[in-house]
């Protein structure tokens, strides 16, 4: 029943879902910096920087993630000439151009979590920060991010959660991962079913356990007021 | 504007942020000057190939049916999602557990799986078992995708709205010895709906841009794959691309404006009972989490 899995070697159903992974993993973190970075923009003293911040969000988060890691392809590799350090390895330069398309959309939605956890942190704190003579950066990083992030591990694991599904994206630009593989199976093979179903299963598996443990963090590190 | 994060600029902090400013420039200008001569380079900033978008073949030919499709695939998805996700919202209150953790079951796999796969396989699907003609096949696959995430989302949405309401509403209900069906349909649905309506709204913009994934994947002719066919013709792949990120960005932002003035307005109304599901409530839907906080608007 299960024989047409061995059939596919390159990527395996294994290698493909190691893929996602990846994916995951690379603009996981790398969104979590930029859009980070795009948090404390958006309340910072310079209005310019808030200006750029809030242009950024609003622009990133109403294109279709599909337009981005499109152009990631036809715009920036072909026309821009961005190979990603990988000018002859399309494999590797597609992953990373789909890392960065990934990154450059969840980043908003990353900032947009983090803004909402700075104002669930009490004024008293940031008061008193600026009481003891802190500056700006000192009372962010020291002071109320670190409260902030505690507050938002649930809305960033559904970020999160929300990233593992968009990699399949990345398969517009042959990348080859998941949602590539069961393409190229359910149109070969007979047993539609069965392979929606070995897909669906791997997401779950992907996705179940991220947001329980998450979601047991988020209980367990939330700062008591 | 002044932040609790910092406090009113003195001469010394005026000075650094304008200098922090005049460096934040120089490294956009940077930015925008590479953008520039890049495209200045590969002749992508030459006059003929923006001229389509000023003519009407451009837009009658290949803009403006792409749209359409994506506007017919994005409300078809809405229209069906909703009674469904409505059904399914209510099951997951039942006091019956054989109703109760079925609709969690569907309602929890549907989530947690990438709409692309369910396009894939619904777009098989009809290719093998049913005889919806070829040119038909990615609408009903786009659509059937579509229809089966947002239908559990939606159903989230609508659990959440009724358990947002203030529990006095049915209390009231069965005081006055309504039973449950009639407390469900007369008095909490009408109230939750209301509730709901900034998310719904909201969530038209997620189905608008997943619409995207199967005009790339499946061949459905909507606006991002009506721009590959343009820029075939015209050779103008950077224009074309931000010409159709603008009508992206405009139609999404204008639904993303109207539903946070739908959410303000339902606030500030004296006639409801204050339970508003707003924008941002969809992400943050939780299994766990529903009845608690959410949906009250009390931790915004």
């Amino acid at each position: 029943m299960f024989d047409f899995i061995s059939d596919y070697d390159d990527p395996t159903l294994l290698g493909a879902f190691w893929m996602t992974v990846k994916l995951t993993v690379f603009s996981g973190v790398g969104s979590l910096i930029w859009g980070t970075l795009l948090a404390a923009m958006r309340v910072s003293p310079v209005p310019l920087m808030r200006g750029f911040g809030t242009a950024y969000v609003n622009i990133v988060r109403n294109i279709p993630l599909t337009v981005i890691i499109v152009f990631t392809s036809l715009g920036l590799a072909d026309i821009f000439g961005v190979t990603m350090g990988a000018p002859d390895d399309f494999e590797l330069q597609g992953f990373r151009l789909a890392v960065l398309g990934l990154i450059a959309y969840t980043a908003a939605f990353v900032c947009e979590a983090l803004r909402s956890g700075i104002n669930t942190v009490p004024v008293g704190q940031a008061e008193a920060a600026r009481a003891i003579g802190l500056n700006f950066t000192q009372v962010l990083g020291l002071i109320v991010l670190p409260q902030a992030f505690r507050s938002v591990i649930g809305p960033l694991a559904n970020v999160l959660i929300a990233l593992t599904k968009n990699t399949t994206v990345a398969a517009t630009i042959g990348v080859a991962e998941a949602a590539l593989l069961m393409k190229e199976m359910i149109e070969n093979e007979a047993q539609t079913l069965l392979i929606g179903a070995v897909f669906a299963f791997g997401f779950v598996v992907l996705t179940l356990p991220t947001g329980l443990i998450l979601n047991w963090l988020s209980k367990r590190l939330a700062v008591k007021r | 504007m002044t932040s609790v994060l910092y406090d009113a600029p003195g001469p010394r902090a005026k000075r650094r942020n304008v200098i922090l400013s005049v460096v934040f420039v120089a490294v956009l200008a940077l930015a925008l000057w590479w953008i520039y001569k890049t495209m200045d380079d590969k002749g992508q900033l030459e006059w003929s190939l923006w001229k389509p978008f000023t003519q009407s073949e451009a837009w009658t030919t290949y803009l403006l049916p792409g749209l359409a499709d994506t506007l017919k695939a994005a409300a078809l998805s809405m229209v069906i999602a909703l009674p469904l996700g409505a059904f399914l919202g209510i099951a997951r209150l039942s006091d019956h557990r054989w109703v109760r953790v079925p609709a969690a079951v569907v309602v929890e796999f549907f989530r947690a799986i990438p709409v692309l796969l369910l396009m894939l396989f619904a777009n098989e699907f009809f290719a093998r078992s049913t005889d919806v003609s070829s040119s038909d096949r990615p609408l009903y696959a786009v659509v059937t995708g579509l229809v089966l995430y947002n239908a559990s989302v939606l159903a989230e949405v609508v659990r959440a709205g009724i358990l947002a309401l203030p529990k006095g509403q049915s209390e009231a209900a069965q005081a006055i010895g309504l039973r449950k069906s009639q407390t469900m349909t007369n008095i909490l649905l009408p109230q939750a709906v209301t509730a709901m309506l900034p998310a719904i709204v909201s969530q038209l913009v997620v189905i608008v841009k997943d619409t995207a994934l199967g005009g790339v994947m499946l061949g459905f002719t909507e606006l991002l794959n009506s721009r590959g066919t343009l820029a075939a013709n015209y050779a103008n792949v950077i224009p074309s691309f931000i010409v159709v990120a603008l009508i992206f960005i405009v139609l999404n932002f204008t639904l993303t404006s109207f539903a946070s003035w739908l959410e303000g307005r339902l606030r500030r109304s004296k006639r409801s009972t204050g339970a508003v599901l707003g924008a941002g409530d969809v992400d943050d839907l939780n299994a766990a989490e529903v009845g608690g906080t959410y949906g009250t608007g009390a931790d915004q």
